[in-house]
């Protein structure tokens, strides 16, 4: 039986959200003052709500574990943000939008959710301008756009290559704003590692404040996660060192689903290991697949010679180089979705045609662009990136090919929410990175920082009213009460289990091992035999680690292992439930590759017949397997096909 | 490559801290220095040692998280970049690298390396933005902005708000963080409108959190890892003069009512 509604609205599918604002309900101000919510996050999401909920009048409590709001891990986002304003004229439209969001996601995304993000981008755009956020304009003064991957229209938004600071700061200045004005409360270096729930509604959180150590509690009228996603399950990913699930999963142990947890995005543009001292993998903007040709020789010959440095990459002709992105799909070229361009990168050093001193990277050349736009266009349009890979690599892309190779990057999978972003606990809401709903099977390019301001600014603020309407006869709640008391013991309990483990290894050590077995078996290509060994090393790791981890210091003080090891515990559960995931999907849809399910030409193969719904998960205690839940997705408006790049 | 650390550590804010020293060896020179680091700290942890704490997040130079003093500068030898962009290949083999954290008044010790910088958020809170709510706004063609102006605003906009000019300073003052916002803003019609209210607030928001007066050493631009020029602060003085003259005038036409 299924206990998922999406309470999706009646009506056509352009007119849905009109309707539906115009039939919530609404909190008249005076009543808003006396209505509390937590929102966990700072992020583009989180901050974007907080500082809306403020403005409306509600008592905001909002937290992050970063010094100061401003650092959330949104600020490294590099590329841009997508809105149908069809400024450059070129046939862009909400519902073009809407459509490549739905393919580019492999029809796995919900329809009505995905149109909405669509109809609301434009209003993202404007509002960002009017904060100061000093997107790319012409010498005309007005905004200017660039491609991105999965859509032939351009309609990506950007700040160089620093679209999510500039977004963020815009975000974070609203916050403050409501800081000043005393609607919003900052709670900084707070570790939110426990839901409140009273007779089954989300209720307040349990934090610890990383400064003292002290296990705080707070009540609220609703609480709203917006924690970002959980990339660094596979230890080494794009995400900031302390971007983690705790959260969420606190939320899904309470009986919050958690939906498609096995849906990775493998990005391709990475920057490749360096080696074993390795903490964490720096992208490389999608942006720079505008300009730069991806290639690997196209004989075994001069793979050989380069690996000895007999020859430099520019001296292998023209006619020798596999272009292989523009050779297999000549339509899309090297502008591919993110989920095909890194299967082909995966292909061609599986085969052996690898560059760099580990045969595990591909060339991104900028040669043709400098020549075509010269140095100082390409300077203003990727110079920060091509500084960030200079310092890391010690090579110019001036002078010669970057090389690049696959990582993980985001995380569509996510808590499962309704049309009104609410989890399956009443009161408790999930939006941003965090949540599962509009990216499908893979995420477009530019449309993470769209839909997490569209969460925060535009469709939480009026999803919210619609709930918190019925509450306002419900007086503040004391934090004294035995839900609080039960919760924060618990809390209190499993930090002294994992600090009182009599091991000898760092709480490091056990993530760099679940990352590998994630990267191994749950990574870029996954079958059922791999996902079955990997089940079980994680649940042999998981039994380790509680035996094994060693915590230095105490738990009353500032101490970042204590930090890590709580996290650590939590993305230990969730490999799990990503693995188990991935084995019930029997088929390869964006970036869930089995390899047991493709083309004869090796492309992702779907079956729509058995498994166009969502797989939500449902928690039935931490040795006993979680429960699956569908939600059937139903397609009125667009037709599956198999997605074609060619 | 092997190093010796000489590393601030200090239990927390009120505890007296010391220079204690710690030996690495093979670090790779393509190591970051926070890899290094953490090699020092798996080792301290399997050793019953304690672990050194330090600030980080992205570890790719925007989040500005991160506030290492190493050898007498903020971010390091090489200019430009923050500290978790800094490579060991930028060390020589054998070299004894020192480590502090930022020292300013204004931004207390937590522990070890790591500092407090609120002031940072309190100051941005006393101003640093444009009042608009979410809703009602034009459509963001209707105010065409000169590529010259967005430009420069950007460029005054990339500040990550790390500190380390405050910690470059003799004076620990914070006038290039500050100048930087206020540029941001004053250069662009959006922000323009509150520029003389913007730039008071926060000017008086600095002098009450402790920050120093700037005496025109330049310290700060040259560690700044982002490049934001001593040329934001001559634009902040020019506005706060400005603002200065207007609220004054303000002040006698209002009194000659
Ligand atoms: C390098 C990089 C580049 C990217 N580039 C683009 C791009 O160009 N375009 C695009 O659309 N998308 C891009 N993305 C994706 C996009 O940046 C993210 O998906 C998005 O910013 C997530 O925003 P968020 O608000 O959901 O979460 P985040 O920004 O991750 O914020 C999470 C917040 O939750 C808080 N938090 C987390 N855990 C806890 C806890 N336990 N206790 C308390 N607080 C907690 C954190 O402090 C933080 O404030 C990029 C991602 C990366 C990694
Ligand atoms: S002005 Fe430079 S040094 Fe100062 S906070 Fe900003 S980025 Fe850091
Ligand atoms: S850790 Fe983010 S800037 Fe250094």
């Amino acid at each position: 039986m299924t206990r998922l509604n999406a309470r999706i609205p009646e009506g056509p599918l352009a007119e849905k959200w009109t309707a539906y604002k115009s039939g919530s309900k609404l909190v008249n101000p005076n009543n808003k003052r006396k209505l509390d919510i937590i929102v966990i996050g700072t992020g583009l999401a989180g901050a974007s709500a907080a500082a809306s909920l403020g403005q409306l009048g509600y008592n905001v409590k909002v937290f992050c574990y970063q010094d100061t709001p401003r650092r959330a891990h949104s600020i490294a986002a590099q590329g841009g943000i997508n809105a149908a304003k069809n400024y450059p004229n070129d046939g862009d439209s909400a519902y073009r939008l809407f459509y490549d969001t739905i393919k580019g996601g492999d029809y796995r995304a919900r329809e009505a959710n995905v149109y909405r993000l669509a109809q609301v981008s434009n209003q993202i755009i404007d509002l960002c301008v009017a904060q100061g956020v000093p997107f790319a304009r012409e010498y005309s003064g007005l905004l200017t756009n660039r491609s991105f991957g999965g859509a032939q229209v351009s309609r990506t938004f950007y700040a160089r290559g620093q679209t999510g600071q500039q977004l963020l700061l815009g975000a974070y200045s609203a916050l403050s704003r409501q800081i000043a004005a005393g609607t919003v409360k900052l709670y900084n270096r707070r570790d939110v590692l426990d839901m409140v729930l009273v007779d089954g509604k989300a209720r307040g959180i349990i934090a610890r404040n990383l400064v003292t150590g002290e296990i705080e509690r707070h009540a609220a009228h609703a609480v709203v996660l917006a924690n970002g996603g959980y990339g660094n399950v596979f230890f080494l990913s794009t995400n900031a060192m302390g971007s983690n699930v705790t959260p969420a999963w606190s939320a899904f142990r309470k009986g919050a689903m958690f939906a498609n947890p096995s849906f990775t995005q493998i990005h391709p543009t990475c920057i490749p290991v360096h080696g074993d001292a390795q903490s964490k993998l720096t992208l490389m903007s999608e942006s720079l697949r505008n300009d730069g040709r991806i290639w690997v020789p196209a004989k075994m010959k001069d793979v050989e010679k380069l690996r000895n440095k007999e020859i430099k990459p520019s001296d292998i002709a023209e006619a020798d180089r596999d272009y292989y992105l523009e050779r297999r799909y000549p339509a899309f070229g090297n502008l591919v979705p993110r989920d095909v361009a890194s299967r082909a990168a995966k292909e061609r050093c599986d085969a052996g045609f690898g560059v760099g001193s580990t045969g595990v990277a591909v060339f991104l050349d900028f040669a043709d662009a400098i020549k075509r736009k010269g140095h100082d266009a390409i300077d203003s349009l990727y110079g920060n990136l091509f500084q960030m890979y200079e310092q890391i690599v010690a090579e110019s892309p001036y002078e010669t090919p970057m090389m690049i190779y696959p990582a993980v990057h985001y995380t569509m999978g996510g808590l499962w929410v309704d049309y009104e972003l609410m989890t399956t606990i009443p009161g408790l809401y999930a939006i941003g990175e965090c949540n599962f709903s509009d990216h499908g099977a893979n995420r477009l390019g530019a449309s993470a920082l769209m839909q997490g301001l569209a969460d925060g600014y535009f469709v939480l603020p009026y999803t919210i009213g619609n709930y918190l309407a019925n509450e306002i006869h419900t007086p503040r709640f004391d934090t004294a009460s035995s839900e609080f008391n039960i919760a924060a013991q618990a809390v209190t309990d499993r930090l002294q289990q994992i600090k009182n483990s009599a091991g000898k290894e760092s709480v490091d050590n056990f993530h760099r091992r679940l990352g590998k077995i994630m990267w191994e078996y749950c990574g870029m290509a996954r079958n059922d035999a791999g996902l079955t060994e990997a089940l079980y090393q994680i649940t042999e790791l998981r039994h380790e680690y509680y035996r094994g981890v060693k915590i230095p210091g105490r738990l009353d003080e500032y101490n970042p292992e204590v930090e890590k090891a709580c996290r650590v515990a939590d993305f230990i559960e969730l490999g799990e439930l990503m693995v188990r995931d991935a084995q019930q999907r029997r088929e390869s849809c964006g970036g869930h590759f089995r390899e047991e399910y493709q083309t004869s030409e090796g492309e992702a193969l779907r079956n729509d017949d058995e498994f166009a719904f969502v797989g939500a998960w449902e928690y039935r205690g931490r040795d006993v397997a979680a429960e699956l839940h569908r939600e059937e997705l139903q397609f009125n408006e667009i037709k599956l096909s198999q997605r074609s790049y060619k | 490559m092997n190093f010796t650390l000489k590393i601030w550590r200090q239990k927390n804010v009120t505890a007296k801290g010391e220079m204690v020293s710690y030996d690495v060896s093979g670090i790779s020179p393509d190591s970051s220095f926070f890899e290094m680091l953490d090699t020092l700290n798996q080792k301290l942890i399997t050793t019953d040692g304690d672990p050194v704490a330090f600030d980080h997040d992205c570890r790719e130079g925007i989040c500005g998280t991160c506030s290492l003093y190493i050898n007498g500068r903020p971010h390091g030898p090489v200019k430009g970049v923050t500290t978790c962009q800094l490579h060991m290949r930028a060390f020589k083999d054998g070299d004894t690298i020192f480590i502090e954290p930022w020292r300013a008044k204004a931004f207390p010790i937590v522990r070890d390396l790591v500092v407090d910088r609120s002031a940072l958020d309190k100051i941005i809170q006393a101003g640093g933005y444009v009042s608009v709510n979410t809703g009602g706004v034009p459509d963001a063609n209707t105010i065409p902005v000169p590529k010259e102006k967005s430009d420069s605003a950007f460029d005054a906009a990339t500040c990550i708000g790390c500190g380390a000019c405050v910690a470059a300073c003799s004076n620990a003052a914070a006038m290039l963080f500050i100048g930087a916002k206020v540029s941001h803003l004053a250069l662009l019609p959006q922000g323009r409108v509150e520029a003389a209210k913007r730039v008071q607030n926060m000017v008086a928001c600095m002098d009450e959190l402790g920050f120093g007066n700037c005496s025109n050493t330049y310290a700060c631009e040259s560690d700044c890892p982002k490049g934001i020029s001593v040329a934001n602060i001559a634009r902040m003085n020019r506005e706060f003069l400005g603002a200065k003259l207007f609220s004054e005038k303000e002040k006698v036409i209002k009194e000659s009512l």
